[in-house]
């Protein structure tokens, strides 16, 4: 209740979903055609952050986070960081593994 | 302990007030289908101590059967299906929700002066959720039972063992939803529904420690309901993410496991901590010292739990790097558990304490759930772990933490609001003696099992060498002190339902909101909203208020 | 202190209620419909963060496995058709822009425009489905289905098979192509579970055109399309994840 002033109903104007429905088609074109490049270990990377950017795109817009609360904001970023946690911590072990026994 | 501060109204012309919300509807339908947050954390009461006492029965039976150190009560592999069933009960049917699911649901609403949670059909699912889990969870014990210990290890629960792993496995994941819309419920509320001038840092503690651990639930639990479905299809299709000869890696379910798991700690230690800072303000007549702290030190626990959980792996062969940052991570949690301990004990100092039966419950668990927590720093660093994990110290070090910290405050927090529940006192004399009672009880059932655990009696056996059996027999009989302990409660708190003294708004001069309204409370808590204008814990501002209601009355 | 908490007793009286009109779709416990409106926006958001985590186990799992057994994931995912995977990834990329415009009809009020909207949303998340159908199909025929009916024929002798001839894999060593399960595994793990949270979308798509033809949510109780709309992107994401790591880890041939 006391949080309800920063309830700014943006509404979000269609030419702008428009843009970001072309942009999410270039991006869809592009990871794709990427993945038939010879990039080695650049491969995944380049895969990764074509979808992040994707995702961000929708977050942003589609979501509305970008208009937002900050409490909405930060719901997203500790959600973020938890997956992060998980994935990383759990990712050290593995590849730590491969270092052996000191 | 002739000092009290319980002030009660004159019992020949007190009486319950009419109109509550247990008065509001009758019938059995009216409580199966209500949105009343208070109804439900009724309802919730009831089906936990129903699990509880199954759970305790269980371990009765673990109990007697270490009583010799042959195997003669029970079968060895019987054995194995008991202490199974006591951590499944134990953990996800009465610890996890146990403070919350009751107490939380019950008072974070007053506590913030709302009308109800934010979402109360949600509240209502998560009881049904609770109730089918439960439910499963006695087919699978009717049905012969599950021996994979509460972990589901694997491989042993994948591929070496045909007891109702499913069953079990489904009961975990629907209890776990259960929790995951408690949590949701409980921040929700806690960030929407605050009434005006209620502050985040004029919140009752009780609420900060709800919201940590409401955090843990939320990001916690679904990794332990993929971990579930992961271990299910393993079983039953053999996909082979689990499977070494397939290639897969039995540890990745541990860390899945884990990854809630050791959050589920601090999902039930949490809002206990929370019970403990409202009784230990209360009945020293004190604000808690460095509230800030305690508050944030809840939410540091939260955080910095999400970073240890390997520590329960550390001789499953992860790696020797991850076992040196896990072992420094798990210190750092050392680190805010102190704070509150100590802002505690500051709380205390020069206070005027009174011995009423929630403060004894109090010390209890600070007495206890310090033994607990520094055992924890012992198993947490990689060294001393691998000597002491898979022994007796490790039970001895969680029971001390879960039975010794979380069942007393629950108890605590059980006979401080019990007056506003019901609107009855609980009787005071018997009541500390139960306190006592089962304090000693705890000490004598528990203790003698850290010093088995360093001589290196391993747990999960039925049978034991001769040597270690004087300590079991200390421990069972122990045991059975405790039952009586955990027993009373029962008998004499549904005993004052009906002849108990009339409680009063506010028996024990407490300043939280909660306490402002009649007991047992109406059905929307206030008939007006509160407005909050005053910082939490302030006995001066309550004096005051009480001084212009005898003004006003005279 | 005039306005400090007030001690109460007895029944509420009845202008307790009356006070103030509030629209019928306001439910009694909160105090403002906006306040209503953001507490179920947040609760929406939280589910959702148990999603991440509950997709985040899974990307787990392949993470560490697609990096113990690259040269496996990389033939296994050969098998999947990326005209498929493609056309599904546009197929959701719009359905989640229909979505968008349907909260916009919405919010504008635009009775007609909703429903247009929600079923082209319902038609393309149909469409969606349909392709994977397709695609499950093609697995079970050539027997890659972990666990019930599984074949490493593709791995070890690749020409005997189309389309890992059309990327000229070399074959894989036994040992190497016995993890192309675990591949599949994933793939139908991750797929499954992004279906199944369509089929829920879908459903509740129906539910939703039936109540909107009947005037539902353009009186300005937008909330349930909202935050519907949440979700319905939050699927969308999980697939443009699902997308970069099942279809595209290596297609140069």
């Amino acid at each position: 209740m006391s949080e309800q002033h920063e309830h700014t109903h943006h509404i979000v104007s269609p030419k702008v979903y428009v843009v970001i429905l072309l942009a999410l088609c270039v991006g869809t074109a592009l990871t794709v055609w990427a993945s038939f490049l010879e990039l080695g270990p650049w491969n995944p990377v380049v895969a990764l952050a074509i979808a992040t950017t994707k995702a961000m795109l929708v977050v942003l817009f589609f979501m509305g986070v970008k208009y937002s609360t900050k409490l909405t904001k930060l719901t997203v970023i500790s959600g973020i960081f938890t997956f992060m946690a998980l994935i990383g911590m759990t990712l050290a072990d593995y590849m730590s593994r491969a270092w052996g026994r000191w | 302990m002739s000092a009290t501060i319980i002030s009660l109204p004159d019992q020949s012309t007190a009486r319950i007030p009419k109109t509550n919300f247990i008065t509001k509807e009758n019938g059995l339908l009216s409580w199966l289908l209500t949105g009343d947050h208070k109804r439900i954390a009724i309802l919730y009461l009831i089906s936990i101590t129903f699990f509880f006492f199954i759970g305790g029965a269980l371990a009765g039976l673990i109990r007697l059967e270490l009583l010799t150190p042959q195997s003669d009560l029970m079968a060895t592999d019987t054995y194995n299906k008991v202490f199974t069933m006591h951590g499944v009960v134990m953990i996800f049917l009465f610890l996890v929700p146990s403070v919350p699911a009751t107490l939380g649901n019950f008072f974070i609403p007053m506590m913030i002066g709302a009308k109800d949670l934010a979402l109360p059909k949600i509240n209502l699912l998560s009881w049904y959720l609770y109730v089918v889990g439960g439910i499963l969870v006695i087919y699978t014990m009717a049905s012969g039972g599950v021996d994979t210990g509460w972990t589901f290890t694997t491989p042993l629960s994948t591929h070496y063992i045909n007891t109702n792993v499913m069953s079990t496995g489904m009961a975990v994941f629907i209890a776990g939803f259960s929790s995951i819309f408690t949590g949701l419920n409980f921040i929700v509320t806690l960030h929407k529904m605050r009434c005006p001038g209620m502050t985040w840092f004029r919140l009752p503690l009780f609420c900060w420690a709800h919201y940590a651990a409401s955090i843990l639930m939320v990001l916690g639990t679904p990794v332990l309901a993929i971990a579930i479905v992961l271990l299910a299809l393993e079983r039953t299709i053999g996909i082979g993410v689990f499977d070494p000869t397939k290639g897969g890696d039995p540890l990745l379910f541990q860390h899945l496991f884990w990854f809630y798991s050791h959050p589920a700690v601090y999902i039930m230690i949490l809002p206990g901590m929370g019970v403990i800072s409202e009784t230990v303000s209360t009945f020293s007549r004190k604000r808690v010292f460095g509230y800030t702290a305690v508050a944030f030190s809840s939410v540091a626990i939260a955080v910095f739990g999400f970073f240890v959980w390997a520590h329960h792996m550390f001789i499953m062969g992860i790696s020797n790097y991850a076992m040196l940052v896990f072992s420094l991570l798990t210190m750092l949690v050392a680190v805010p558990s102190a704070i509150k301990i100590f802002n505690w004990t500051f709380t205390l100092y020069k206070g005027s304490i009174t011995f009423e039966t929630p403060m004894l419950y109090s010390f209890g668990f600070m007495g206890l759930f310090t033994i607990g927590g520094m055992t924890g720093v012992f198993l947490g660093s990689s060294g001393t772990d691998i000597h002491l994990t898979e022994t007796y110290f490790i039970v001895a070090h969680f029971h001390f933490v879960m039975v010794g910290g979380m069942l007393m405050a629950f108890l605590a927090g059980i006979h401080f609001w019990w007056p506003k529940m019901t609107g009855r006192m609980y009787p005071e004399k018997i009541s500390q003696l139960a306190a006592v009672v089962t304090f000693i009880g705890f000490n004598l059932t528990f203790f003698p099992q850290f010093i088995l655990g360093t001589l290196g009696m391993p747990r999960r056996y039925a049978a034991y060498p001769p040597e270690f059996q004087i300590l079991n027999v200390f421990s069972t009989a122990g045991a059975t002190v405790l039952g009586v302990g955990y027993l009373m409660p029962v008998l004499y708190l549904v005993w004052s339902l009906k002849y108990g003294a009339i409680a009063g708004d506010n028996p024990w001069q407490a300043t939280g909101l909660e306490w402002q309204t009649q007991s047992p409370p109406l059905t929307e808590n206030f008939l007006v909203t509160p407005i909050m204008d005053h910082e939490a814990y302030d006995y001066e501002w309550l004096e005051k208020q009480q001084a212009k209601e005898v003004a006003s009355v005279g | 202190m005039s306005d400090s908490p007030a001690i109460v007793h007895g029944a509420p009286t009845e202008a307790g209620h009356s006070h103030g009109e509030h629209p019928a779709y306001q439910r009694h416990h909160f105090e403002t419909v906006e306040q209503q409106a953001d507490a179920t926006n947040f609760a929406m958001w939280l589910f959702l963060l148990t999603e991440v985590m509950f997709f985040g186990g899974l990307f787990c799992a392949y993470l560490i496995y697609r990096n113990w057994y690259y040269p496996a994931f990389v033939s296994a995912s050969h098998q999947l058709d990326v005209r498929w995977g493609t056309a599904n990834t546009f197929a959701l990329i719009f359905s989640s822009f229909t979505m968008a415009m349907g909260v916009w009809c919405a919010e504008m009020k635009k009775k007609g425009g909703l429903v247009l909207c929600l079923s082209l949303t319902f038609l393309l998340g149909m469409v969606f489905l349909g392709i994977k159908t397709i695609e499950y199909h093609e697995k079970w025929e050539k027997h890659h289905i972990p666990g019930i009916r599984y074949s490493m024929q593709s791995f070890l002798n690749p020409a005997s098979d189309e389309a890992a001839a059309a990327y000229g894999d070399k074959p894989l060593p036994l040992d190497m192509a016995r993890h192309t399960e675990i591949y599949f595994f994933l793939y139908f793990a991750m797929t499954g579970m992004h279906a199944l949270h369509m089929i829920i979308g879908i459903a509740i798509l129906g539910y939703m055109i039936i109540r909107a033809r009947a005037g539902a949510y353009t009186t300005g109780h937008v909330t349930f399309v909202e935050n519907f709309g949440l979700y319905w992107h939050f699927v969308d994401i999980i697939w443009i994840y699902l997308f970069a790591l099942l279809y595209l880890i290596s297609r140069h041939p």
